[in-house]
């Protein structure tokens, strides 16, 4: 399996470069690997929407499409494509240390 | 006497009928099928209508020719599940009680959920391949066109048969080269996916050969609608995407009867146990195909391998037994990428799609993620497999559990 180094740990990846072990993901590797991702800065708003999936993955199984975000973390789409630009639910997935939606397949 | 109901005769439930009919008792058992129409159209020869390769003639047959002696067929639209009540209402409200439920309810495409995707100009310079109507059309405008700015454009995953966006452009390259004016035409991809396909090996093989074949990829790109004066695709990010045709792969969803029934996610798919396919939290509700929302593709080679797993399924759980089959996820697709050829791949929920030969390894006589002849004859020959193999419920000799063997990782 692949690897990544981040804030000096190595963490295995899978296939779609997310994290593969929930368990290895902390809010200091989120920052670290939005910043890697052109996202510099986590408001409150970004940790809103990185809860929510987190908290709908730990209940399901899979993280949401944007679709579901849109209809229920509150945040229209628009504002989603600012936050997390050219792939909301992808993007936040990863920073948010979950594999890639299943919509996406 | 015991009610087996099959919701939607389409790929998924007439497979259904014809594995289960012949074996429930009779004397115990009635089975009854529910489809709104007549007409039962083989979906993946949609994608060669508007190149002029079939006529939708040659696509469509009686639905009720497909099912077994013994099944009733009600052609009715379906209003609404009571599943507390065990009841089916029907769009005249009359009332179909089960035992048991399998729902096969597809999905279909919806433009009218993406602003300025459905007005004047749809039909005109805006369409889509996937109802009969769409590629009829197509085929009609295409005929005539002289050439300009194509874009083919899936507003949002999941949609079925997740390759058909690159087989139209694959076959587009082909028709206009034919055709003598491919330098006239501009033929470009615009998709919320990174990169061609889903999965990463995938992505890259059709990706190299999207661009040996001319065609631009705007990847990562969100639309939030369509203005038609102006004739271009507005992304969320305010970006633009100018078209002179637009070939648009709308949203795809589960029917609004899923909705109405209070079983659908926010795309109307009905949540599946993705391995025993039991409608997750209804103990006689079983759902097959397109209706569900497993992180399977949505495609008629998925739903021979769920018909295996649920038949298998079916007849220990009305026995009360545990159900001993769980499905992997396994997916087989042919890719028509033109001028004869096609591509194939092989996969499920764990493994992606890797190169190498199918199904036996070193021998084929199909090639895996590489483009050969051969290919191309297994998508053809497919449409006679659907209606003479598939449909009947019977066994092709590829199991429903995806195997390793042949496969380059
Ligand atoms: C353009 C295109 C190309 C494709 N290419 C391929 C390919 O190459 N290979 C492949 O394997 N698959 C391909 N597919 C996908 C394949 O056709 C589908 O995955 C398959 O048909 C799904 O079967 P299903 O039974 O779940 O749904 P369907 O076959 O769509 O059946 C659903 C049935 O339910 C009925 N129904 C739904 N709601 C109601 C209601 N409320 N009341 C009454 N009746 C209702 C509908 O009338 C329909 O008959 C393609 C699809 C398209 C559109």
């Amino acid at each position: 399996m692949a690897t990544v180094t981040i804030l000096g740990k190595e963490l295995a990846v899978d296939a779609d470069g997310n994290l593969a072990n929930l368990s290895d993901w902390n809010e200091d590797i989120a920052r670290e690997m939005a910043a890697q991702d052109g996202i510099p800065n986590l408001t409150s708003q970004h940790w809103a929407i990185l809860n929510y999936m987190r908290k709908v993955f730990e209940k399901e199984g899979s993280a949401p499409s944007i679709r579901r975000l849109t209809k229920e973390s509150g945040v229209d789409t628009k504002t989603l494509y600012q936050l997390f630009p050219k792939g909301p639910a992808k993007r936040a997935a990863k920073i948010a240390g979950l594999p890639k939606p299943v919509g996406c397949i | 006497m015991k009610h087996l109901l099959i919701l939607g005769g389409g790929t998924a439930g007439t497979m259904m009928a014809n594995k289960l009919a012949p074996v429930l008792n009779a004397r115990e058992w009635q089975v009854t099928i529910v489809d709104n129409t007549e007409e039962h159209y083989y979906q993946p020869g949609f994608l060669f209508v508007p190149f002029g390769g079939y006529r939708l003639q040659d696509i469509v047959k009686p639905r009720r020719q497909y099912l077994p002696a013994g099944v009733k067929l009600v052609v009715s639209s379906i209003d609404h599940i009571e599943a507390d009540k065990n009841k089916v209402v029907l769009g005249d409200q009359s009332i179909l009680p089960y035992d048991y439920l399998i729902i096969a309810t597809g999905a279909d495409i919806h433009p009218e959920q993406t602003e300025g995707l459905v007005d004047d100009e749809w039909g005109k310079t805006k369409f889509d391949f996937y109802t009969p109507r769409g590629a009829e059309l197509l085929a009609q405008f295409l005929k005539g066109w002289q050439g300009g700015k194509l874009v083919v454009n899936p507003i949002e995953m999941p949609i079925k048969c997740p390759v058909a966006p690159l087989e139209f452009l694959f076959l587009a390259d082909a028709y206009f080269t034919e055709r003598g004016i491919r330098d006239k035409v501009e033929l470009n991809l615009v998709t919320p996916l990174s990169g061609a396909f889903t999965k990463p090996k995938a992505s890259q093989i059709l990706g190299d050969l999207l661009g040996r074949k001319r065609i631009n990829v705007t990847p990562d790109f969100g639309l939030a609608r369509v203005d038609s004066k102006e004739k271009k695709l507005v992304g969320w990010d305010d970006t633009e995407v100018g078209y002179d045709l637009l070939v648009s792969v709308p949203t795809n969803m589960g029917d609004p009867c899923i909705g109405r029934s209070g079983l659908g996610d926010e795309l109307n798919y009905v949540a599946t146990d993705k391995q025993t396919l039991l409608a997750k939290g209804l103990e006689n509700v079983f759902v097959i195909g397109d209706a569900t929302n497993l992180p399977s593709s949505k495609a008629g080679s998925v739903v021979h391998f769920q018909s295996e797993i649920l038949f298998e399924n079916f007849l220990e759980h009305i026995d009360k037994r545990p159900m001993p089959a769980r499905f992997d996820g396994h997916t087989n697709c042919f890719i028509e990428s033109g001028f004869g050829k096609g591509l194939l791949i092989d996969f499920n929920y764990e493994t992606e799609p890797l190169p190498g030969e199918f199904p036996l390894p070193g021998v084929g006589p199909f090639s895996l993620l590489q483009e050969s002849s051969m290919n191309h004859y297994g998508k053809l020959m497919f449409r006679w497999v659907y209606w003479n193999v598939l449909l009947r419920g019977l066994e092709l000799p590829i199991g429903s559990a995806m195997s390793m063997a042949g496969k380059r990782v």
